[in-house]
């Protein structure tokens, strides 16, 4: 099992752990090894609004660039800035160190339109 | 049977596609053929051949041999470099296929590889243009035969690729000079013709065999531990890093030697060829853009991305990627002459956002191998 069923996945590859009314959001596995070595990470700051759906920022690797786009809307109110420095952190611990914001959710139903580990492996199987 | 097939969607493969697909590469479309852009990934192959050698497959290459009493005549009239410098067989040198108008065809390596004979190493997606152009110039004292379909090309490139290549060979075999060609045998069996050439900065040669023997010639190569499969991503990154140019990004039929900043590679002083009149032109009323070498900080800059200056767009990135030796980006980009000098600041929009980026003199990285290495 690549994905860890602790937390729910978009169609876009971003992952969210839900703790209270704060979402982490990151990348899945599937997308970092899709994207290769992550070599830049370009993220919004503290206290934008994430609008489900909408890019929140770019992630490159040395061939590619990827938009984020973010699985639910809400305040962010933190951004994981070591990312700046350690882009390959994306690579090594896509569902661990290397989450990318965390948002205070607006409506904590959209994360009930995500999708479950398995869903996910099955979404990304189907290619 | 041929060393060239085609898969289902048209693209062509190189008799090493099954070993790029055991070894789990990541296969791209890429100048008619099915390539591998990256096996384990591009830096780490970028840095294996930095630090001890890589192996890339550039077989969909496309490979000529002219041959005949006249091919030399034929080739200093064709060519822009000069071939009186690689007099003696074996040498080899980088040389322009231009048209009467100075326009870039092409960028060709020519090997001297025999009495009247020469072998020249072609861009892929060229192939037929280049061999058409040459064709209808040749007279009939010369041949000219496209080997390409039987001809697979593999590159050993890094520190350790001249070791690794005479415990292959033998004791006894003595390396080409930088620049030159030779012939030898692989685990005394395989016949090849080993050039120390390369498009890496890296000491390291360039194996030409025949494409049924490529498979073996593969994996003689990697059975030496240090040696990594390389991808065509890697090959882009470290080429880059030595500010070498690539046909199609870096150049292309809009682009003349002068601007591209490739005046080095067409003689001055050996008569009459295509495209003499239109580069002298250039080169004495001086060219109304040239290519610059950018350092990049603060995003990668990509093919195509504005280049500006004082807030006005000057040109676009013609090459650009993220340097793995420097951990920065790096791009080419052609701006007005005036504005080409070493250390003029400029900004590369990347997207939203403008990063910094400074002229700066080629190459981006040093190479450790090729220093001290004599270079013709």
């Amino acid at each position: 099992m690549t994905h860890p069923n602790d937390r729910v996945y978009s169609e876009a590859h971003e992952w969210v752990v839900v703790e209270g009314d704060i979402a982490t959001v990151g990348i899945s596995h599937f997308a970092q090894d899709q994207l290769g070595e992550v070599v830049y990470v370009d993220l919004p700051s503290a206290g934008d609004a994430l609008v489900a759906g909408e890019t929140f920022g770019e992630i490159e690797s040395v061939k590619s660039v990827s938009e984020l786009y973010a699985p639910v809307s809400g305040e962010i109110v933190e951004v994981n800035d070591a990312l700046g420095d350690s882009p390959e952190t994306v690579n090594a611990s896509p569902h661990g160190d290397g989450w990318m914001v965390k948002i205070r959710l607006g409506d904590a139903t959209q994360v009930d339109g995500l999708m479950s580990a398995e869903d996910y492996d099955e979404f990304v199987a189907q290619g | 049977m041929s060393g060239v097939q085609r898969s289902d969607r048209g693209l062509k493969r190189t008799s090493l596609y099954e070993e790029h697909l055991a070894l789990g590469a990541r296969m791209v479309p890429f100048a008619g053929f099915e390539m591998p852009v990256q096996y384990a990934g591009i830096i780490e192959e970028h840095r294996a051949v930095r630090s001890r050698a890589g192996i890339f497959d550039v077989s969909h290459m496309a490979e000529f041999r002219v041959f005949g009493f006249g091919a030399f005549e034929f080739l200093q009239r064709a060519l822009t470099n000069d071939l009186r410098k690689i007099s003696e067989i074996g040498q080899a040198q980088y040389t322009l296929l231009l048209d009467e108008q100075g326009a870039i065809l092409d960028d060709l390596i020519v090997y001297h590889s025999g009495d009247l004979e020469y072998f020249i190493i072609a861009n892929a997606s060229n192939r037929e243009q280049d061999f058409d152009f040459l064709k209808r110039q040749a007279p009939d004292d010369v041949e000219l035969v496209d080997e390409s379909d039987r001809t697979a090309l593999i590159a050993l490139q890094g520190p350790e690729a001249l070791r690794i290549v005479s415990e292959l060979v033998g004791p006894d075999w003595i390396a080409p000079d930088r620049f030159c060609i030779g012939e030898g045998l692989l685990d005394g069996a395989v016949p090849c013709l080993i050039a120390r050439t390369g498009y890496t900065g890296e000491d390291g040669v360039e194996i030409v065999c025949r494409s049924s023997d490529a498979p073996v010639v593969w994996r003689l190569l990697l059975s030496f531990s240090e040696v990594t499969p390389c991808g065509l991503g890697a090959r882009d990154t470290l080429r880059l890093e030595m500010g070498y140019h690539l046909y199609g990004s870096d150049m292309d039929r809009g682009v003349d030697p002068i601007s591209a900043g490739l005046g080095w590679v067409v003689a001055k002083d050996k008569g009459d060829f295509v495209g003499h009149g239109a580069v002298q032109r250039i080169r004495d009323e001086g060219p109304e853009r040239r290519l610059v070498f950018l350092s990049v900080v603060g995003g990668i800059p990509r093919h195509g991305f504005p280049v500006l200056h004082g807030g006005v767009e000057v040109g676009k990135v013609a090459s650009g990627t993220f340097s793995p030796t420097l951990e920065t980006g790096i791009a080419t980009a052609y701006v007005p002459a005036g504005l080409s000098s070493l250390g003029t600041t400029f900004e590369v929009a990347i997207r939203a956002k403008k990063a910094s980026a400074t002229a700066v003199k080629p190459p981006f990285v040093t190479s450790t191998s090729l220093s001290g290495v004599q270079t013709p």
